[in-house]
């Protein structure tokens, strides 16, 4: 089922790219960059199938960076928020230039 | 990869599982307020977990319930509903008719270049014998085949997962902290 898997996979995580570039809301985004994620899980989990368990070792290591990120992510989205009342990314523009 | 043919009901529940995790991604980023989305993405993830199953991925497919879906996603709600995000914004918050004509034009180019990539070829000696996964599994459990590696070869990266954790963690703190503004640097 390596193929199918590679698939599916190929399919999310466009999804997830395509949710980053479209939607304004910042936990969203997240949201889209933690399916991404999940995609490259799948991918890992399908090659452990046939090359060999280390892949399913790493998606563990990516499921702990996914952690950490949300952890980390979350607490910036509160912070920007008790800072500019909105989470809306059209509004927070400080870098643009 | 050659394989032998597999029974008729594990193609099956693979595609529909693979089904259902698309379209709930689909439906989780057409969705405009942030706590349906969050489910549909939960839905996500528990169709992903039961595609690990059916790869031989017992363990990765638990841990994906409990920590994915168990964990992380609750955080996220727990966050929309500390901001009182809940509601669908009456604008709603798609960007506008250009973005998406090149968000899609940009996922069109990633998916045929993804495509492109599955069709690499792996050498066949690197191979595993057929099943090898699935007798590993049935010989020593679930668990022993990831933690055999995992606290072998893999330790040292294990160890440094800890110091990524407790960063996170103080990051998580100093950043939500009230109060006092945090000088960088």
């Amino acid at each position: 089922m390596l193929a199918e898997s590679l698939f599916f996979s190929a399919v999310l995580f466009t999804i997830g790219v395509v949710g980053v570039l479209t939607r304004r809301n910042a936990i969203i985004v997240f949201m889209c960059v933690e399916l991404m994620l999940n995609a490259v899980n799948l991918t890992f989990v399908a090659f452990a199938q046939v090359y060999g368990v280390a892949g399913q070792v790493f998606v563990f290591f990516v499921m702990t960076v996914a952690a950490a990120e949300a952890a980390v992510g979350l607490a910036i989205i509160i912070a920007l928020f008790r800072h500019r009342h909105t989470v809306d990314l059209s509004n927070i523009n400080l870098l643009k230039g | 990869m050659p394989h032998n043919e597999l029974p008729l009901f594990y193609v099956f529940h693979f595609y529909l599982f693979g089904i259902i995790a698309v379209a709930s991604a689909i439906a989780f980023v057409t969705r405009k307020s942030p706590v349906a989305a969050a489910l549909w993405l939960v839905n996500t993830m528990f169709s992903l977990a039961a595609l690990y199953v059916l790869l031989d991925a017992h363990f990765i497919g638990v841990i994906q319930v409990l920590v994915y879906a168990g964990a992380i996603m609750v955080v996220f709600l727990f966050v929309i509903m500390l901001l009182n995000l809940g509601h669908a914004s009456d604008v709603g918050d798609a960007r506008g008719m250009g973005w998406k004509l090149a968000a899609g034009l940009v996922g069109l180019a990633l998916l045929a270049q993804v495509f492109a990539l599955t069709k690499v070829h792996v050498p066949e000696a690197l191979a595993l014998p057929e099943n090898a996964i699935a007798n590993q599994v049935a010989a020593q459990g679930a668990i022993a085949p990831v933690a055999g590696p995992l606290f072998h070869q893999y330790l040292l990266a294990f160890e440094v997962t800890s110091v990524l954790l407790l960063a996170a963690v103080v990051g998580a703190v100093v950043l939500g902290r009230r109060g006092e503004r945090v000088d960088v640097g």
